[in-house]
């Protein structure tokens, strides 16, 4: 099977592809947020540390 | 309480501290994350590729690999939350309020996956990307519920408290699970019955059966993955100002 009949879906590509599309989308955020805003609240809060330590 | 044995109720106790927790989640993380990229690579591998194209439904079908795991997850993870709720307000346990919360945005996540791939299958195979049936008026209930825990235990301030009334919330709304689960058995339906859970003759090739059991296993491993994320995110939001995330600053400084 060449890679465009494999793209073309038997003609269902515009519905298959959007649907795996979405839902990589969802996985990967659900993902990335949390580690983002970790990563986020570690540096507020090292920065915090520091203040109160140098007081 | 002393019917559960003491290595079971010492396992819980050290498992259930925020510092062991988040630590025991660090070590954990790499090891699901390879678990979860073999299955979902063999799993979309099988159903992309090696499964043969349906006789009635041609490609579109191939959806399936999405859609109905994604909605076992939205089901299990609202189920996992009834139980946590049930913990957290009997024993009174932070790490199950933890759980509870962290698995909210990922079932709705789940949720949601269901409804627009659904929604995406339903287009050319029904003509219509909606309809108010029963098996998919119940989906989107159960993804109201989930932003409905999610929002309660934002709106309120003392996280403890949030948690207490986002438990009542989860285990009120558990009625829901099996109205979905048999919306297709008691309602005439333009969503198909069961198709896998026929124990005596599963009307699924076995070769488009496996790549759904990957997919399907893929997607537990995710959502382990991504609840242990949220959890340590939650876990340092609720504990800032305790020893242990004032050693853990230290140790990465």
């Amino acid at each position: 099977m060449s890679w465009e009949s494999f793209l073309y879906m038997g003609g269902y590509a515009i519905y298959v592809w959007p649907a795996y599309g979405v839902t990589a989308l969802v996985l990967v955020v659900n993902i990335v947020l949390p580690v983002l805003q970790r990563k986020q609240l570690l540096r507020e809060l090292t920065i915090k540390q520091k203040r109160s330590q140098a007081r | 309480m002393s019917w559960i044995p003491a290595p079971v109720s010492r396992f819980f106790h050290r498992t259930s501290s925020p510092p062991y927790f988040y630590a025991l989640a660090d070590r954990f993380i790499p090891w699901l994350t390879v678990i979860f990229l073999v299955l979902l690579g063999a799993g979309l591998y099988g159903g992309l590729y090696l499964a043969p194209t349906d006789y009635q439904q041609g490609d579109s079908y191939r959806i399936i690999y999405i859609h109905v795991p994604a909605a076992w997850m939205s089901l299990f993870i609202y189920v996992l939350m009834a139980v946590m709720g049930g913990i957290a307000l009997i024993w009174r346990m932070k790490l199950a309020e933890v759980m509870l919360i962290s698995s909210a945005p990922i079932g709705a996540g789940f949720t949601f996956v269901a409804l627009v791939t659904g929604s995406l299958w339903g287009k050319p195979m029904w003509g219509t990307w909606w309809v108010w049936d029963a098996r998919l008026t119940s989906e989107l209930i159960l993804l109201f519920l989930y932003l409905g825990v999610i929002s309660l235990y934002g709106a309120i301030e003392e996280k403890r408290a949030a948690a207490r009334a986002v438990s009542i919330l989860a285990l009120v709304g558990v009625v829901n699970i099996p109205i979905i689960h048999y919306s297709v058995q008691w309602w005439n339906t333009l969503h198909q019955g069961p198709t896998v859970s026929k124990m005596d003759k599963p009307s699924i090739h076995v070769s488009m059966l496996v790549p759904l059991l990957l997919m399907a296993v893929a997607f537990k491993f995710y959502y382990l993955i991504a609840v242990l994320q949220a959890a340590k995110l939650e876990l340092l939001k609720r504990e800032t100002s305790s020893q242990w995330v004032k050693s853990l600053l230290e140790k990465q400084a």
